[in-house]
């Protein structure tokens, strides 16, 4: 405020006597409650039924109560253990246990042990399934030789070690399990053997495919934005419409459309067989493997590649290729150092949103990927349906999660989510 | 981009060429739509068109795949399930949705870019992760396996559409309107409907239709989050497709590739009805 409206330095008073300065303050505070209001109740609505599953997803993936739940006596007594003393633990340690598997077994609950710490050391469901069987035979101490009698695998350091791991509340297990990593018997992290590493493997395949999926947007993206952006208006809004009716139509309409067209008695099949490139008993496999998620999901994702393209296109004056040309460049030169260049921001914010759609792809891989053309995604919805273990899947999905929300961020840094359009 | 007379023939040849290969890609963009129509009309169960198909006799063509769909509880059930599904959840969204939007585009909203972008992240999310989250918290609270549950899940998933259209939409609005209808003696709910609400229309109308596409085409956290009671025609064409595959699924797909076509033009008469009330665009 400057000198002269203001000389005696007595504040602006509204008309009710309130320094005009506080009056706009609170206005604008109401002005911001307004505004709040009205976004709060869908931020209510997102954060109960979005934000806290997937929280809860984030907590399945680290949280570890089975062991400690179901089998509290023995972990109690483990307390007191020294895990790399190199002796077996106490006498009271295996009548905890025989206790815990006798109470476990009448209420149904050691299964779920079992299970869990087979996720660990495959063999650990059979030794508690057997154990609990015949557990009940063991009336009187010294448990611990009745124990060893019973499966010599209770004589082990490392099946005490492991449940004393795995008796904490939260574990890095299915982390670790997702990196194709996992403790030692001491519980130092040690890679898999080799033919047990599958997940970086399912990663790397999720990345590389979605990586030559979305080079083959580019390829075929490129030239139909270029000409959408450089013909006549009324035939290009003709020629959009080919692009919006596939963004249109639903996903799985277009996944059996190829399924139909590419599978070996299917329309492709049937008209190269007629056209003689293959023999009728030694049709092309262009389902059910890689070739067939490239083909499908690619077309798919194409007009998310050739929208943003166009935009960007469309806002490139002719009459720079036209200068370019006059100043003797040939047209192919012309096209590299002038007109490229200008596309890059839409060829990016293509590129992002397409590798990021696509790493995230379950419905049409599922469907025509087979076994060697199936994501990450197919793997976690296995491991929820399937083999039921959920921390692997939780964690699976907060690695993929966490992928996709960093090429977000690097969107939201070329684009801007603001500039976010549909259709 | 016309040809003129002058250019080389090497232009010449390329420009064509760049033609045919256009050309090329727009059939393997549309083509795998328009083929499966032919072929849901196919009189045996196969997936290629047969020999009298190819001679247009009318022996080799049969609308028994549409008489299954329409006839068949399994695929009826689908079809009310969708339709319920996809209303209550556009409903729920496009309310929500447009609420927020009012709220994020006004210049005093706090903390708009963290807000937009949380509002936004169901669409960012991938499917697989939200519908295993929400399979994981619904089954919880007890929402698994229920059409309130698969109704919420797409509300969730269609908000993102209707912020986005409707802020989209509210660009160009003129927020001192507002002032002037409450200076002019409206109340808010007088201002809302008669001078808000007409002038975002045509950005709510399209954010609810992608509201209701995203829950209409939607078959993921279907999938999880609810069962055969909940199944839907995304869900009947999934499970349909795993198990035995038969051309009542080319009928059906005939049929949404119909409803899209529908939409596709409502949503694009609607855009361009709105950048010209808006004054955007001079077309």
């Amino acid at each position: 405020m400057s000198a002269d409206t203001n000389i005696d330095n007595a504040p602006i008073l509204t008309v009710d006597g309130v320094p005009l300065k506080q009056s706009l303050q609170r206005a604008l505070r109401q002005k911001r409650r307004g505004a709040f209001m009205l976004t709060l109740p869908l931020l209510i609505f997102i954060f109960i039924f979005f934000v806290a599953p997937i929280a809860d997803m984030l907590f399945r993936s680290v949280e570890n109560e089975v062991v400690a739940q179901n089998i509290p006596r023995t972990v109690a007594a483990l307390r007191s253990w020294d895990e790399t003393s190199g002796k077996l633990p106490s006498e009271e340690v295996f009548a905890a246990m025989v206790e815990d598997i006798k109470v476990g077994r009448k209420n149904r609950t050691i299964g779920k042990v079992a299970r869990r710490l087979n996720y660990e050391i495959p063999g650990m469901s059979s030794l508690f399934r057997s154990s609990a069987r015949k557990v009940a035979r063991i009336k009187e101490g010294p448990f611990k030789e009745a124990l060893i009698e019973i499966r010599p695998q209770w004589g082990q350091l490392e099946t005490w070690q492991l449940i004393k791991r795995e008796s904490d509340k939260y574990t890095a297990s299915y982390y670790l399990a997702a990196v194709d990593a996992r403790f030692d018997s001491s519980g130092s992290i040690v890679a898999e053997p080799e033919e047990r590493q599958i997940y970086m493997f399912l990663f790397g395949r999720t990345l590389m495919m979605s990586l030559t999926i979305t080079l083959l947007c580019i390829l075929l993206g490129f030239p139909i934005a270029y000409l959408l952006a450089t013909l006549p208006m009324r035939y290009a809004a003709l020629l959009m419409i080919l692009v919006l009716l596939p963004f249109w139509t639903s996903l799985l309409v277009r996944t059996t459309a190829w399924i139909a067209l590419l599978q070996q008695q299917g329309v492709i099949n049937d008209f190269l067989v007629m056209l003689g490139i293959f023999d009728d008993n030694d049709r092309a496999a262009l389902i059910y493997n890689k070739t067939g998620t490239f083909i499908a999901m690619t077309h798919i994702l194409l007009p998310f590649m050739i929208l943003p393209l166009y935009s960007v296109m469309k806002t490139i004056p002719p009459s720079y290729m036209r200068a370019a040309r006059s100043l003797g460049a040939t047209q192919f030169w012309a096209f590299i150092k002038v007109y490229l260049p200008q596309t890059l921001s839409g060829m990016g914010a293509g590129t992002i949103l397409v590798f990021i759609l696509s790493i995230g792809f379950y419905i049409t891989p599922a469907l025509v990927g087979g076994t060697s053309g199936t994501f990450i995604s197919n793997y976690i919805a296995d491991h929820i349906s399937t083999t039921l273990n959920w921390g692997l899947a939780a964690a699976l999905g907060m690695m993929l999660l966490a992928l996709v929300l960093a090429l977000y961020l690097l969107y939201d840094k070329i684009v801007g989510i603001d500039n976010m359009k549909l259709g | 981009m016309a040809l003129p007379a002058h250019v080389e023939p090497l232009e010449r040849i390329w420009f064509y060429t760049f033609r045919v290969i256009c050309g090329l890609i727009f059939v393997f963009l549309i083509g795998p739509i328009l083929v499966i129509i032919p072929l849901s009309f196919n009189a045996v169960p196969y997936f290629t068109f047969t020999p009298e198909m190819l001679s247009f006799d009318p022996a080799g063509y049969s609308t028994k795949w549409y008489m299954d769909f329409f006839t068949n509880p399994n695929w009826q059930g689908a079809v009310r399930n969708s339709v319920i599904i996809a209303i209550f959840a556009t409903i729920a969204s496009t309310a929500l949705g447009t609420l927020a939007a009012l709220g994020l585009s006004r210049a005093e909203m706090p903390f708009k870019k963290f807000f937009m972008a949380l509002l936004i992240s169901p669409m960012i999310v991938p499917l697989i992760i939200s519908a295993a989250g929400m399979y994981f918290f619904y089954s919880r609270i007890g929402l698994a396996s229920t059409h309130l549950g698969v109704i919420i899940a797409h509300a969730a998933l269609g908000t993102p559409f209707v912020v986005i259209t409707v802020t989209a939409t509210l660009v160009g609005f003129d927020q001192s309107l507002i002032r002037a209808g409450l200076n002019l003696g409206a109340n808010p709910r007088t201002v809302f409907f008669k001078i808000i609400m007409p002038l975002i229309l045509p950005g709510v109308i399209s954010g609810a239709l992608f509201a209701f596409i995203t829950s209409f085409d939607e078959v993921v956290v279907v999938l999880f989050v609810g069962s055969y009671e909940q199944r839907t025609i995304p869900w009947a064409m999934f499970s349909g497709i795993r198990e035995q595959i038969s051309p009542t699924i080319l009928a059906v797909a005939t049929i949404l590739v119909m409803i899209s076509i529908l939409l596709l033009t409502t949503v694009e008469v609607l855009r361009r009805r709105s950048e010209r009330l808006r004054g955007l665009s001079p077309t």
